[in-house]
């Protein structure tokens, strides 16, 4: 049960974009179709669900401060934390590497269609912001696992959201500055402030 | 603007150290070609991190130096990286760095370490640093690389500082921490909550992104 909870509080009220500003580039960028957006956001609900908790797994046996005593008594005082940037992003970096050999070899439409933006995950700040609020808040493996698909579905739904309102859009007058951008930037305003409502639950 | 050099920052008078060229190099990111309000890069963080002035001009300056030394050395070795892996080793340069700003902040400026918190490191996926690396790094030398990352590190500075000025002005009514209402007297101004959250920096984003693209006639299709 408090697992689903992590994961309910990590889709909805503590929402990657709306709450932490998380992944805005790509969220940004591919929301321009639903197609393309749905592709992406489950490229990165699978990628969020599988590196948060192997980085819970060098964070607590490689990282942490202490975290080498498996090794034996030489190691018990090591603290290799200052590593933690490098040895995250190495691991998320490769996962998508392997996702990318996945979409291209099972769907090759897809894979045209998301283009530089599947290397760009990579550097999509929801998944490396996943890692860092995972150890900020030591949660137990189980845990981060929710949490990471958690965050990964309320960033899917926010970016199926947005493309779906600005497919809508473009049919609408919009200012010359405001197009593109100034106007997506306002509707995820007022996005997030729907998704405020959701502060209300008590989890 | 008597000789070719123009007195913009350093006094070297060689040939071609600031000429046309490479002024538009840092100009062009602070207004026309702006990282946030144009090419969409770098969102996350200057929504995140501007709440108050202080915290945001931090940020700021650890941006810069990782933007700037970053694109120095990919530019350094832009020559021995296979196009394959250029990613992975982009990302170990931008990764040290950005452990190197954490340490220092840890070491000079520990409150404020603790309040950008995860978003020291989140330096890293930071879209304008790897983007300057791939558009700009990786073809360049090491010279124009600097002056690159420098206007796109600025450019990104006021932005960021703009959106912190209003957001803590109505959010807090306070600039850099000094309660300019209470100052003026005007103790009963009604602090702006949503101007706190995120939903207000999304607004303030989007009215400045408005009010630039209008200046500059830019209009995306």
């Amino acid at each position: 049960m408090e697992i689903f909870n992590i994961a309910l509080k990590a889709t909805f009220i503590d929402n990657m974009v709306f709450a932490y500003f998380l992944g805005m580039c790509s969220f940004l960028a591919v929301s321009k179709k639903v197609s393309t957006a749905f592709g992406l956001g489950m490229a990165v609900i699978f990628v969020l669900t599988i590196t948060v908790p192997v980085n819970w797994l060098l964070q607590e046996y490689v990282l942490k401060e202490g975290a080498l005593a498996w090794l034996g008594e030489d190691f018990a005082t090591v603290d290799l934390t200052f590593l933690q940037f490098i040895m995250f992003i190495a691991v998320i970096a490769s996962m998508v590497q392997l996702v990318e050999m996945v979409i291209e070899k099972f769907s090759p439409a897809l894979y045209g269609s998301l283009g530089i933006f599947l290397p760009l995950i990579a550097v999509n700040c929801a998944i490396l912001g996943a890692s860092l609020f995972m150890v900020q808040r030591d949660y137990t493996i189980g845990q981060a696992t929710a949490y990471g698909f958690g965050s990964g579905f309320g960033w899917f739904l926010a970016i199926i959201a947005l493309a779906a309102i600005r497919e809508k859009l473009k049919y609408s007058n919009v200012p010359d500055g405001l197009k593109g951008l100034g106007i997506t930037m306002l509707i995820t305003g007022l996005m997030g402030l729907a998704f405020k409502s959701f502060i209300g639950i008590a989890l | 603007m008597s000789t070719e050099t123009a007195e913009v920052k350093e006094k070297k008078p060689a040939e071609a150290l600031f000429s046309k060229r490479r002024r538009r190099i840092v100009s062009d990111p602070l207004n026309e070609d702006n990282p946030i309000t144009v090419q969409v890069l770098g969102i996350c963080s200057a929504l995140a991190i501007t709440i108050k002035m202080e915290p945001t001009l931090v940020m700021s300056i650890a941006v810069i130096a990782v933007v700037v030394f970053s694109n120095l050395f990919i530019s350094l070795i832009r020559d021995l990286i296979p196009g394959r892996v250029r990613i992975i080793v982009q990302l170990a340069v931008i990764a040290t760095l950005v452990t190197l700003v954490s340490e220092v902040l840890k070491a000079y400026y520990f409150d404020m370490y603790k309040v950008l918190g995860a978003f020291v490191g989140l330096i890293i996926t930071n879209c304008i640093v790897m983007g300057r690396l791939e558009a700009f790094a990786m073809a360049n030398k090491p010279y124009d690389s600097i002056l690159d990352g420098l206007g796109s590190g600025f450019g990104y500075a006021w932005i960021i500082l703009v959106v912190a000025f209003f957001r803590e002005l109505f959010g807090s009514g306070s600039i850099m921490n000094f309660k300019v209402f209470d100052a003026i007297g005007w103790e009963s101004f009604p602090t702006n909550g949503l101007m706190v959250d995120s939903i207000g920096a999304f607004m303030v984003l989007g009215i400045l992104i408005w009010v630039q693209r209008a200046k500059t006639g830019y209009v995306e299709h």
